[in-house]
C-alpha cells in the first residue's frame, strides 16, 4: 500500500490555482495520490478544500495548473469526463433521485445500460459490490426510504460501478454515527487494498489518524505540508491547520443518541438548607465531550456535582449513566458506574492531608486488584501505583510518603485528577479544577482534561472562569437558580451573552 | 505579648522523646510536694513505688496482671478513636463481656464438654461486649445519636447489671453474705502463667498483632484511617461510614468484652464488684498516650500498670491513704498528657499586636 509507492501516481495534481470572486481559493497547490493508498486532505473550514476537490472532478475548471492521471495531463471539462478517466466523487450534499431506487440511481445518466435496463442483472452486479466493499444496502429500495448513511452508500456504489479507481469523498463522517464512520473506515481500505487511489476530506485529527496513510494539509488555499501519518501526530497537524501552537482542541463529533454516557434529566435537589437548589435541570454529555457549566457560583453548580456523585439526594428526576439509571445509588455504586470526581474543595474532600500521598492516590483504586488482595491491602502493589502516578502526573513531592498536606496547591490537585482519571471510567465530574491554582498547574489541569475528553471520556465541567469555559467546553450550560438558561456552543457565542444568562436571562431558541 | 499554639509541620522527633521524660520529671517533682505534706520521704515513696511494681518477679506479675485488662480495652477504644467514633463505652463493654463469661461459667460449665467451657466463655465475653457496642454504634449511624453520651451511659447500665446479678440472682447462696457469685468451677478457669498472670496476656499480645495488621494491611484498616483523618474524603470516595462505624464498634466493644471474660476467668474466677474497677476508663488514657498505635498500647498498659500497683504499694507500705496514690497517679497523668500538646504544637511568644494578628 502506501509504504512502497508504485512508481506513477495515480493523481498529480500541480500548481493548481483557483479563484473566486475576492477569495484565492487554491493557492499554488501540489497534490500527488498513489493508487491503493488512502490520502485525507485536512483543513479548517473554507482552506479550499473542497474547491480543490472539485477540480479534480471536472466540476470546476483551475485558473492555473495542470492534472495528471496516471501520468498523463487531462483537461477535465465536467463530472462527465472526469469519471471517464475513473475519477469520482462523494459530494458533501448527496446527487440522488428521491423517488428512484438505489439500483436506479446507480444506473442513472449511463449510456452503456440501453433503453431497457435488465434489472435483474443490476441488482446483482450491486450486491456484488457491495459484498466486496462492505457497503451493505438494498438495490431496490427507494432512496427516500434510507438513512443518511445508506444514502451514502449508494453514492459510492455509483461510483464503483461506473469503475471509478480515483474516489473522493468530502466530509463523508459529517452525516455519520461512529458506528456507520467505522464501517466506512473499512471500506476506504478495502478499496485501497484493490489497488484504488482514495481521497477523503476531514478536518477531524482522529478520522486522519484512524483512515489515511497519508495526509496533505491545507491552510488558506495553500499545501502547508503532506505527511504520512505513522510519522505524525494530532497534535502536529492541529499546529499545521491552524497555523499555529494550539491548546490542543479535537473537533467534536456530533453527539449520537447512544454514545450519551451521562444524561441527567429534570433534576431537583435541596441546598444545605432545604431550600431548592437544583429545579429540573436536564443535559446530555456524550462520549469524548465537556459540558461546562456557567454560573455565578451558588446557583446549583455544588449541588449539581453532588447529586450526581452520590454525596446528595436527588428529591426529583433521574441521572443515568449510559442509559443505566444511578440516581440516588451510594457514592461507591456510582464509582464503580465509572463516575470520578475532581470535587470542588480539594482539601476538605478531595485529599485526606495527613495521609501520605500514596494512600490519597489509592482512595479510589484500593478496593481492586493489584492493591486489594481480597480483603487485605498490597502495601507495595500501593507504593507502585503511587510511584507511577506520581511520574504519570508530574507530582512533585519528595516521595510518595510525604502527608498530602505539605504539598503546594497544584501538586495536591495534581493528586487529586491522577486517582480521578487514573479510577476513571468515562465520565468525570470536575468542580472548580484550576481555582487557587497557578498559571502553570492551571495549565497541567486543563490540558489532562483535554486529553481525557479525547481519550473519550464525557466531563462536565463546572467552572466560575468563563475563559477556561470557552476554552474547553464543547458546550456550555448556563445555571441559574438552579434551572438551565440555555446551552451554547464556545465557537458560536460571545462571553456577554453567557454573561447574560448567567443574569437568569434565557436564550433565546 | 501573646502565646500562640502553632500546629508543627511534622511531629518534632525530639519533642516525642523530650517531652514525655520532661513531663515525667515535672510530675515526680509535683508529687514529692504532695508527698512532703504528708510528711513523707518523696524518694523513699517512689523507690516504694518502682520497687514494689518492676522490681521483684512478683512486683512485675502483678504490674502485668493490671496491664492485661488495660492492654485488651486500649486496643479496643484505640481502633474506634482511628475512626473518630468516640467510644467512652470500654468499661460497660467489659463489663458485660464478663457477665456473659460468668454466665456460662456458672450455668454451663457442668452441662458442657470440659474443654469447650473455656472457648465458650470466651466467644460469649467476646460477643457480649460486641452487642454492647454495637448498640450506641447502630444509634449514631441510622440516627445520629452522639456517641460519647451513649457510650458513656451504657457504662452504667452494665456496672449496675453487674452489681444485680452478683447482690441478687447470681449471689453465691454459701458465700456467708460475701457480695459476689460463687467460685466458677475449675474448667472455667483462665490458666495461668505465672504467679497471677494469665492467658489473657496472650490474648492481649494477639490482640495487638491483630489491631496492627488490620489497620496497616486490610483495606478495612484503610478506611477506618481515612474515616477517621477525613470522613468527607471518606464518603467521597465511596466509604460507607455507618457500616464502618458497626464494624469497627464489633471489633472494640469485642476486645473490651473480651477483658472482661480474662478478668473474671483469669482473676477473680467469679463475678463481683472487682471486675469494674475503672480500667475502661483508664483504657483511654493509655490510649491516647499510646497515639493509638497498638504496640504503643502495650508499652502504655504495662507502664500504667505499674503506677497502679506502685500507688497500691504506697498504701501497703507506707500507710498512705489511697487518695494519696490517687492524687500521685493522677498527678503524673495531668503532666504527661498535658506534656503531650508539645508534641504536635510549638509554642510561640509573640510581642505586639500587629504579629499576634498575623500568627
Ligand atoms: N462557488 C464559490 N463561489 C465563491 N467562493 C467560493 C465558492 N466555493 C468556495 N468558495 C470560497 O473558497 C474558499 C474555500 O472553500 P472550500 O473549498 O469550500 O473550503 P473547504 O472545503 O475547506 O471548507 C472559501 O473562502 C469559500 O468561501
Ligand atoms: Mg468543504
Amino acid at each position: 500500500m502506501g509504504i512502497e509507492s508504485p512508481p506513477s501516481p495515480a493523481v498529480q495534481m500541480r500548481g493548481i490555482t483557483k479563484r473566486f470572486p475576492g477569495v484565492l481559493a487554491n493557492d499554488h497547490v501540489d497534490l500527488e495520490v498513489y493508487p491503493g493508498e488512502v490520502m485525507a486532505l485536512l483543513g479548517e473550514n473554507g482552506a479550499g478544500k473542497s474547491t480543490l476537490m472539485n477540480v479534480l472532478s471536472g466540476l470546476y475548471r483551475p485558473d492555473e495548473g495542470e492534472i495528471l492521471i496516471h501520468g498523463w495531463p487531462v483537461h477535465l471539462h465536467s463530472p462527465r469526463d472526469a469519471i471517464a478517466h475513473g475519477i469520482g466523487m462523494v459530494h458533501q450534499h448527496f446527487m440522488l433521485v428521491e423517488t428512484l431506487t438505489v439500483a436506479e440511481n446507480v444506473i442513472l445518466g449511463l449510456d452503456t445500460v440501453g433503453w431497457v435496463p435488465r434489472m435483474e442483472e443490476v441488482h446483482r452486479q450491486i450486491e456484488a459490490l457491495s459484498e466486496q466493499y462492505g457497503l451493505r444496502v438494498d438495490p431496490t429500495a427507494y432512496i427516500w426510504q434510507l438513512s443518511v448513511g445508506e444514502q451514502q452508500r449508494v453514492e459510492i456504489l455509483k461510483l464503483l460501478y461506473r469503475g471509478a479507481d480515483i474516489l473522493i469523498l468530502d466530509e463523508p463522517t459529517a452525516v455519520l454515527t461512529p458506528q456507520e464512520s467505522a464501517d466506512l473506515s473499512r471500506t476506504l481500505r478495502r478499496m485501497a487494498d484493490e489497488g484504488k487511489a482514495v481521497i477523503f476530506i476531514t478536518h477531524k485529527l482522529d478520522e486522519v489518524m484512524a483512515f489515511a496513510d497519508r495526509v496533505t494539509v491545507l491552510r488558506a488555499g495553500k499545501v502547508v505540508a503532506t505527511l504520512r501519518t505513522a510519522e505524525t501526530n494530532k497534535v502536529e497537524l492541529a499546529r499545521l491547520m491552524v497555523g499555529r501552537e494550539v491548546l490542543f482542541r479535537l473537533e467534536k463529533r456530533t453527539c449520537q443518541p447512544g454514545e450519551v454516557a451521562l444524561e441527567v434529566k429534570d433534576l431537583q435537589a435541596l441546598n444545605d438548607k432545604g431550600l431548592p437548589a437544583l429545579r429540573g435541570v436536564s443535559f446530555q454529555i456524550c462520549a469524548g465531550e465537556i459540558l461546562g457549566i456557567a454560573g455565578v457560583a451558588g446557583n446549583g453548580q455544588r449541588e449539581l456535582a453532588e447529586v450526581i456523585t452520590g454525596l446528595r439526594r436527588a428529591t426529583g428526576g433521574s441521572v443515568r449513566v449510559y442509559g443505566r439509571d444511578i440516581t440516588n445509588r451510594s457514592p461507591r455504586e456510582i464509582i464503580e458506574a465509572g463516575i470520578s470526581h475532581i470535587p470542588g474543595d480539594r482539601v476538605g474532600v478531595g485529599l485526606v492531608p495527613n495521609l501520605p500521598i500514596s494512600d490519597n492516590l489509592a482512595m479510589k483504586a484500593y478496593r481492586h486488584p493489584p492493591l486489594a488482595r481480597g480483603p487485605l491491602l498490597d502495601r507495595s502493589a500501593m507504593r507502585d501505583f503511587a510511584r507511577r502516578l506520581v511520574e504519570a502526573f508530574r507530582i512533585a513531592t519528595p516521595s510518595p510518603q510525604t502527608p498530602a498536606r505539605l504539598l503546594s496547591g497544584g501538586n495536591q490537585q495534581r493528586v487529586v485528577l491522577a486517582r480521578e482519571i487514573t479510577a476513571s471510567k468515562g465520565i468525570l465530574v470536575a468542580v472548580y479544577p484550576t481555582r487557587g491554582l497557578d498559571v502553570g498547574a492551571t495549565e497541567a489541569v486543563r490540558k489532562a482534561l483535554l486529553e481525557e475528553r479525547d481519550k473519550g471520556a464525557a466531563i462536565l465541567l463546572i467552572s466560575e472562569d468563563l475563559d477556561e469555559l470557552m476554552q474547553l467546553s464543547d458546550r456550555i450550560a448556563v445555571l441559574y437558580e438552579g434551572q438551565v438558561m440555555g446551552v451554547v456552543v464556545p465557537e458560536e457565542t460571545t462571553p456577554e451573552a453567557i454573561g447574560l444568562m448567567m443574569a437568569g436571562q434565557r436564550a433565546e431558541e | 505579648m501573646t502565646i500562640v499554639f502553632e500546629k508543627r509541620l511534622t511531629r518534632s522527633r525530639r519533642a516525642m522523646f523530650l517531652v514525655p521524660v520532661l513531663s515525667l520529671v515535672l510530675a515526680l517533682v509535683f508529687g514529692a510536694m504532695i508527698l512532703l505534706v504528708f510528711r513523707v520521704n518523696p524518694l523513699e515513696a517512689y523507690r516504694v513505688m518502682v520497687q514494689g511494681s518492676l522490681g521483684s518477679g512478683y512486683a512485675l506479675s502483678e504490674t502485668l496482671v493490671k496491664a492485661i485488662p488495660l492492654m485488651l480495652t486500649g486496643l479496643g477504644v484505640a481502633i474506634a478513636f482511628r475512626m473518630l467514633f468516640w467510644n467512652i463505652g470500654a468499661e460497660g463493654q467489659l463489663a458485660m463481656g464478663g457477665i456473659a463469661a460468668a454466665y456460662i461459667a456458672l450455668f454451663w460449665a457442668d452441662r458442657l464438654p470440659g474443654p469447650l467451657v473455656l472457648p465458650t466463655m470466651f466467644v460469649a465475653g467476646v460477643l457480649a461486649g460486641a452487642v454492647w457496642g454495637l448498640i450506641p454504634a447502630f444509634l449514631r449511624a441510622a440516627l445520629g445519636v452522639n456517641e460519647i453520651l451513649t457510650t458513656l451511659m451504657m457504662n452504667y447500665i452494665a456496672i449496675l447489671l453487674v452489681e444485680y446479678l452478683y447482690l441478687g440472682p447470681w449471689r453465691d447462696p454459701q458465700g456467708y453474705g460475701f457480695p459476689g457469685t460463687a467460685q466458677f468451677p475449675q474448667v472455667a478457669w483462665l490458666p495461668r502463667l505465672t504467679g497471677r498472670v494469665h492467658v489473657g496476656l496472650i490474648f492481649a499480645l494477639v490482640a495487638a498483632v491483630l489491631v496492627w495488621f488490620v489497620l496497616n494491611r486490610t483495606r478495612w484498616g484503610y478506611e477506618i484511617q481515612v474515616i477517621g483523618e477525613n470522613p468527607r474524603a471518606a464518603r467521597y470516595s465511596g466509604i460507607n461510614i455507618g457500616f464502618n462505624i458497626l464494624l469497627v464498634m464489633l471489633l472494640s466493644g469485642g476486645l473490651s468484652g473480651l477483658a472482661g471474660m480474662a478478668e473474671v476467668a483469669g482473676i477473680s474466677r467469679r463475678l463481683y464488684q472487682g471486675l469494674t474497677v475503672g480500667y475502661g476508663y483508664t483504657a483511654i488514657i493509655v490510649a491516647w498516650l499510646a497515639n493509638l498505635n497498638p504496640w504503643g498500647i502495650l508499652l502504655v498498659a504495662f507502664l500504667m500498670g505499674a503506677l497502679l500497683v506502685g500507688g497500691d504499694q504506697l498504701q501497703v507500705a507506707l500507710g498512705l491513704p489511697a487518695a494519696v496514690a490517687l492524687v500521685l497517679q493522677g498527678a503524673i497523668l495531668f503532666f504527661v498528657l498535658g506534656g503531650s500538646i508539645f508534641v504536635n504544637y510549638r509554642v510561640r511568644i509573640i510581642r505586639g499586636h500587629k504579629e499576634a494578628k498575623e500568627a
